[in-house]
């Protein structure tokens, strides 16, 4: 049921922005974030939903020890390296797929299903590669910047690549439905979790919070495309100190 | 090992400010990383959320090396420009206020983080580096750290921070920019001033 939900709603969503797009003239303040009046109504729906998943995952993070933690996330970084490795190589990053294999390979077996990154105290790296990085390295523009109901924020090119990694990853394709929800929701809080630190960060550092993720998520998606390699912009538009 | 540190620790308090600011911006760098981490890993208030302990930590050890004039020159942008020198002062004296309370609490989120100091490229000459470090914690993912510095006379300063590919600096030139263009200089001092307000209010 919560796939459909998720579906439904990731859906509804594709639906509601292609008639804000070719409808309603919205206020194209921003050239990279032309439909911000739908992203700041989704991000506020968004914002409400949070209301129900925070404490679930401020629980979570309170009963769950950090072993337990580490091992869940484990868990899922090992399947999630199966995909890195795949786009690694689509990216022409031979050597780091090669390693992506060796960790999985390592990890399934020695780290006991994923549940330990063996592979990561001797030496291999993880990487974290997706589709929509794929697509930026192929050189794909970013598109206009959405942000969307349970998964946050995604340009268009990266809406696509999520389309993609949830197409592909193994989790969704658990036959046995009540398996794969709750291999979802763990995820999902597990998520959540991770990011519980950073809240307080974005309550006091940001003056529109809506505004600094955004920002903040478009930087990061630019540096990760070039593995963090980017050259940093000359920031001054002229030379005034 | 930890009377080691401690000695360590100790000689660097004996080192002239001068001294230390002479070296190379990748030892700078990792200098000031190292020292800041050998307090908090001993410091368990700081560990348990000690947020004014962790603001005296780095308004001693960290800001010295800061340049936040430059920084908030940086976020402001070309208005910048339209500014007097006192609301620049003004809005630097503001700023950095912010960038310390609001991220020296990312310190009482320590947890046994380890740092990795990437090797320097760079040229003899360069007067504007980029630092690289990676913050490595068991059970997740590294995060890039890195620093923007540039030499001012014979030392160097920290102008840009970029945590996971996001700069400081750029997160806050929209919001910036847009109250600026709403509200002008002293709308932009007047916002700044009204949210550490809040925040001192709201900090034990």
């Amino acid at each position: 049921m919560l796939t459909r939900l998720s579906s439904g709603a990731a859906g509804l969503a594709c639906s509601l922005a292609m008639l804000v797009a070719s409808g309603c003239a919205t206020t194209a303040n921003n050239p990279r974030d032309p439909y911000e009046g739908f992203n700041r109504a989704m991000f506020a729906v968004n914002e409400g939903l949070d209301v129900v998943v925070k404490p679930i995952a401020q629980g979570y993070d309170a009963v769950a020890p950090l072993p337990v933690r580490v091992v869940i996330g484990n868990f899922f970084g090992n399947i999630w390296d199966v995909w890195t490795a795949a786009n690694n190589l689509l990216q022409g990053k031979g050597e780091e797929a090669l390693s992506d294999v060796g960790r999985v390979l390592i990890n399934s077996t020695v780290g006991i299903g994923g549940a330990f990154d063996v592979a990561g105290e001797m030496g291999l790296t993880k990487h974290s590669e997706d589709f929509g990085q794929t697509l930026g390295k192929w050189g794909v523009g970013t598109g206009p910047y959405f942000y969307w109901p349970f998964i946050g924020p995604r340009t268009m090119r990266d809406t696509f690549g999520w389309m993609v990694d949830v197409t592909v990853g193994p989790v969704w394709g658990v036959s046995d439905m009540a398996l794969r929800n709750s291999l979802v929701g763990t995820r999902y809080v597990d998520v959540r979790a991770s990011l519980l630190p950073s809240d307080k960060l974005v309550e006091e550092a940001a003056f529109d919070k809506y505004n600094y993720i955004r920002e903040a998520y478009l930087q990061h998606r630019r540096s990760v495309v070039f593995d963090g390699e980017l050259p940093h912009e000359d920031l001054e538009p002229d030379s005034e100190k | 090992m930890k009377f080691l540190l401690s000695l360590l620790f100790g000689l660097f308090l004996f080192l002239p400010p001068a001294t230390a600011q002479q070296l190379a911006p990748d030892a700078l760098v990792r200098q000031v990383t190292e020292d800041v981490l050998t307090v908090v890993r001993q410091d368990k208030d700081i560990q348990s959320g000690n947020t004014r302990k962790a603001i005296d930590l780095v308004e001693t050890k960290v800001l010295p090396y800061f340049n936040f004039q430059r920084m908030t020159a940086l976020a402001v942008g070309r208005d910048w420009s339209k500014a007097t020198p006192d609301q620049k002062q003004r809005l630097s004296e503001e700023f950095k206020t912010l960038l310390v309370r609001t991220y020296s609490n990312a310190l009482t989120a320590y947890k046994n983080q380890t740092v990795v100091y990437k090797p320097l490229r760079m040229q003899p000459d360069d007067r504007n580096v980029v630092v690289r470090t990676e913050v490595v914690q068991p059970g997740s993912k590294p995060v890039q750290l890195d620093y923007s510095l540039e030499k001012q006379d014979e030392s160097w300063k920290v102008y840009d921070v970029i945590v996971a590919g996001v700069s400081l600096v750029t997160n806050y030139r929209d919001t910036f920019g847009q109250e600026v263009r709403n509200k002008g200089i002293d709308g932009l001092l007047t916002m700044l001033v009204e949210r550490n307000k809040q925040l001192a209010a709201g900090k034990k």
